[in-house]
Formats: structure tokens, sequence, C-alpha cells
């Protein structure tokens, strides 16, 4: 039988004192999986990412990690906005997050660019005035 | 020194008489390490990293430190004391330097070595470590002068056990100057010399009896600094306050409090944290990239830093600025250790840790990934039927560590007070609902209701 456990985290749109525990649970449930040290860290920058994400600029929305001893999964569905420009949302240093929150030190644009440089395989959807969807594979093989 | 057999050495121990299996321990370990059963807590050894957080908040004072006694001496011809940087911050401020290490050597010592002195050798070898340029996948560096910290690190955090700076600690650095030194000026082998760690906390006793950067520690003993508070008092009066022993400048003894070895290694951006729960918080953030603007991390266990050590006497926030004091009145004089000498050191890898920090996988719940990942999930949801109150009334700390617990096969779910309740909630239905079977072989009419006792005489 196909091993996976499915955890899964709701997040709240401008919940920042809240930001850290979806990543948070991920990474120590891969700690305790016993995954290498890589792997968890990979896997919970993605989830930080997909999570400050929704925080920043969605109403609403879920985080959830697929884990297996291949690989592990993150996906992130909200509610929101959704991106306009998904290419220019994949820039280095692009941003829509308003000044308040880029003072807090979140919104830097480098959200996406963390993602691709974590996992193995990233996918992005989104619909305008509906929401986006991410998908982030870490394959626990590859260093 | 030796490992303990067959596992790791600990310094933080419980006096079982004196514990009374309250839930305070539990509740403030960082690593959820201990649990209470059968009404007495439980320090599980693999997981304990000294850090003292225990010992601090035990009402009982059932948690204690182990360090050598003084006639841990006698096993030595020739002593030297190295007393921490904290310790000066101990005593009034009308005592100098100069005066503590006189009482010191009233008190059994041949010879003092300060450590503030090998902690000024220790940020110039920081700094030349720094200058040969870091690796960028490394960045922030963070020091390895807190043993509990690292501790922390090798079972929490190993991913980032990479950005430990591989220079040996204040400690190890003053045993072995102090041998290298005395055994010049006495003209005795160092083998001679045993050298005694004035300590202001466990994770120090613990570094020395199994140190991680090194196979082997230079230091011979450790010595608790509250016992040698009052040692150096009593001596005091007989002594010379103004002995001319002191060698240390404000660069090594500001590394007895937070926020001063940052401050003695001075390059780059600084961050400084201490108390181990803000250390927690602080190096999430390293895990997850997000300080990458940072050059370099002094994080420490103890609130305030050494001074904030189980072992340390004084109020921290009194010897902080007893310490402060200090630093600013020797801050002007050149540092004890030599900085063309280190640099020549620090080439020839004196300074150097000799093998890898590596990590302690005890959070793991099976070896096997697969069988773990189906624990994992039995967790989660054995979680979600627990209260989520984290009460610590089943000896656990919170409700997910209960979870583990059951897991790992170490506790029940009627551990819960909650579950148990609802058990017997349950269970008392039941038993209401068997009394109102009748058995086919007694008669119709002491069917439910009919106060059916079996006693003959008995009318109601």
């Amino acid at each position: 039988m196909a091993e996976e456990l499915v955890l899964e985290f709701e997040v709240g749109g401008l919940d920042f004192a809240a930001v850290g525990e979806a990543s948070g649970g991920v990474k120590r449930a891969l700690q305790q999986v016993g995954m290498g040290a890589s792997v968890v860290r990979r896997a919970a920058v993605c989830a930080f990412e997909v999570e400050t994400n929704i925080v920043i600029h969605a109403t609403r929305g879920v985080v959830r990690a697929r884990i297996s001893p291949e690989r592990v999964v993150v996906e992130a569905e909200d509610e929101g906005p959704g991106i306009r420009d998904l290419e220019l949302a994949m820039r280095e240093g692009y941003s829509t997050a308003p000044a308040y929150i880029r003072e807090m030190g979140f919104g830097a644009g480098m959200g996406f660019a963390n993602m691709r440089r974590c996992s193995d395989s990233m996918e992005v959807s989104s619909e305008v005035g509906k929401g986006t969807r991410v998908r982030l594979v870490i394959e626990v093989g590859k260093p | 020194m030796t490992r303990e057999e067959g596992g790791y050495f600990h310094s933080v121990r419980l006096d079982l008489d004196k514990c009374k299996g309250c839930t305070n321990c539990i509740k403030r370990c960082p690593v959820e390490a201990i649990r209470v059963r059968e009404g007495k807590a439980q320090i599980m050894q693999e997981r304990c990293i000294d850090c003292g957080e225990c010992v601090r908040v035990c009402p009982n004072h059932a948690k204690y430190v182990v360090t050598d006694g003084l006639e841990r001496l006698q096993d030595f011809r020739y002593r030297v004391a190295l007393p921490a940087p904290a310790f000066y911050g101990q005593f009034r401020p009308d005592v100098p330097p100069g005066g503590v290490l006189a009482a010191l050597l009233k008190a059994g010592f041949d010879g003092v070595f300060e450590v503030a002195v090998a902690a000024e050798a220790v940020t110039l070898a920081i700094r030349a470590y720094l200058e040969r340029g870091m690796p960028r996948t490394a960045r922030p560096l963070i020091s390895s002068a807190c043993p509990a910290v690292i501790r922390l690190m090798q079972v929490r955090f190993p991913s980032l056990l990479g950005h430990i700076i591989p220079v040996e600690t204040p400690m190890e650095i003053a045993a072995r100057l102090a041998k290298e030194e005395k055994a010049r000026e006495w003209g005795v082998t160092p083998r001679e010399i045993g050298a005694f760690f004035v300590a202001p906390c466990a994770a120090k006793v613990t570094a020395a009896k199994q140190p991680e950067g090194s196979p082997v520690s230079s230091v011979d003993g450790v010595l608790s600094m509250s016992a040698m508070y009052a040692e150096v008092l009593r001596r005091l009066p007989d002594v010379d306050l103004s002995a001319e022993l002191h060698r240390s400048s404000g660069m090594g003894i500001g590394w007895g409090s937070a926020g001063g070895e940052g401050r003695a290694v001075g390059t780059g951006t600084v961050l400084a944290v201490d108390g181990i729960h803000n250390v927690v918080t602080v190096l999430e953030e390293v895990e997850r990239g997000t300080l990458a603007d940072v050059d370099f991390i002094e994080a420490q266990a103890c609130v305030g830093g050494c001074i904030g050590g189980p072992l340390a006497v004084q109020n921290p926030f009194i010897s902080r600025v007893r310490m402060r004091r200090l630093v600013e009145e020797y801050g002007g004089r050149a540092p004890g250790a030599g900085e063309a000498e280190v640099r020549r050191r620090f080439r020839q890898g004196f300074f150097d840790m000799v093998r890898p920090i590596a990590p302690r996988p005890v959070l793991r719940l099976d070896e096997d990934v697969t069988r773990a990942i189906r624990k994992m999930d039995r967790l989660e949801k054995t979680l979600a039927r627990l209260p989520g109150l984290d009460c610590g009334a089943c000896g656990s700390p919170t409700c997910r560590a209960l979870a583990e617990d059951i897991v790992r096969e170490k506790a029940f779910e009627t551990d819960c007070i909650f579950q148990l309740r609802e058990h017997l909630e349950e269970l008392a239905e039941r038993m209401v609902q068997l009394t109102r079977i009748v058995p086919p072989a007694l008669s119709r009419e002491r069917a439910p209701g009919g106060g059916g006792s079996g006693d003959p005489e008995r009318r109601d």
C-alpha cells in the first residue's frame, strides 16, 4: 500500500501572529518521520513561503503536506485575489505586497524564488478574483 | 574524562526524594525530555540537552547539577583554577577580579588562568576565521560557545549544524593554554596539572565530560560556581585585593553576559539572543532562511547569558550591572591574549574543533521512514481525540507529546484524564444498562424498577 501521510493546516489572511504554525508543523512532522536534514529544511521553507503568501495576499487558505517515503508534496490553496500576471509574480524581487506589510519584513518578492530554489517541481495556477493553488514537490532521494 | 557506561553523560540529575511529581519541569523543557511517571519526574536521557531549565523552575529543588567536589583536586600534583568570566560578576563592586583570583589561590590552587583571557583568544580566532571568508550557504554563522545551544541544535535543528563556527570554546581553550603556560612556568609536564573550570551551568559540565568538537576535553574537573563562590567569599578577608593576578580586558570579561561575545567579535551584523526558548525561535528563523542579512549569531541558553546560569549565585540583573562596569573599567586595556600569537596558532589549527558536530535525531518516531510515517499518521489521529488543553496531568508536557508517547508505546490514551472520564461515562452507562437486564431464570415481577434486590426480608 502507498504510504502517505496528509497534514492540513488552515491559514487565515493577515493572521501574522500565526505565521510559522503550518511550516513549523510540517517541519516537526518531517523530523519525527526521520527525513534527512536537507529535505526537512527545503520542505519547511516551501511551507513557510506558501503560508506567508496566504497570510499576506489571501483571505483564507489551507496548507497541506503529503508525506511519503519518496517525496514530500507541499500544497497550498487559497481564496483571494489571485495573481494577475504569473510570470511577473515569479520574478525575483517583484511583490504586490503593500508598504505596511513590507515594513514588517514580509513581501520582499522572494517567495516564489525561494519555492523554486527549494523544490524539485513547482506548479502554480491562479484565477483572478478566486484564488491561487501552489504545488511543490521535494524528492527525498535528491540532495 | 570518559562517557558514562552505555550512554550519554548528563550533568542534570533528579533527586527522587524531593520530586513531588508536579509538572513544572515538563512544561519548560525545550526538547520535551521530561515526563512524570508514577508520581516522579523522569528525564529521557537520550533527549536531554543539559540546559538546566528544569533546575531553575523546579519548586522543590529536586533537579540538580552534578559537579566535581574539591576533593578531586587531590588527584593532581598541581592544580589550576579556570574561573568563567561570569564569576567576577558574582561579587560586590569593591571586589576586583584580582581579589577573586587571589582568593581562588588560597582555596587550594597552585595557579589561576582566566577563562576571560581564553575568551579574548577565541574572539581573535573567530575574527581570523571570519576573515577567511565564510561559505555563503552557512550564513548566518552561529557561535559554538554555549554547549546547551549546540546540543539543542543536535536534537532540534540538525540542518543548522553546518552554521556553527568550528572554533573551540573559551573553556576548552583556557584549559589548553593554562596547562601549557603553567607547565612551562613550574617546569612540570602538562599531565601533572589538573585544570578545574569554575562553571556557571550544567551544560559546561557535560561539555567537559563529553565534549562535542574534540574527542577529549582538557578540562579535568568542573566545579560549581555557587560552591566556589562560598570558598572565595570565606577567604576574601585574608587576601590582597590589589593582587596583580588579573590580565583579561573588557573584551574577554564581556563574554560572561549576554551580548558580550557579539560585541567582542564586532564584525558584520551581529544578533545576540539569550534564553533557550528565545534561541529556539531565532533558530527557527534561521532555518527558514529569513535571517540572511545577519552574519553572526551569539546564542545563549540562559537569560542574561552565563551570569544567568543555574549555578550562578547572584541575581543576573544585578550581576549584569556589575559585569557592565567591569567591561567599562577594563575595556581600555590590551587583551591578555596576544593577537599575533593567536593568529599564528589559529593557522596551526590550535583553535579548531577537530570533529564535526553530529546530529542526534532522537525525535524521530522510527528508524524506518515508512513505519515512521505510519506512526505519524496514528499520532495525528490520536491527537485529534485528545482535548488539546496541554494540562500536563497525564505526565506528558502537551497533548501532542502524549500522542507521541502513545505511538511510542510509552503511554495510554486513558492517561488523559478527560479521555478516562469519557471512558468512565460510557462504562457507567453500560453498567446501568446491565442492571436492567434480567436473567431469564428470575421472575418478571422483579424486572426493572421493581426494587429487585435479592433480599427476601426487604419490603419497599
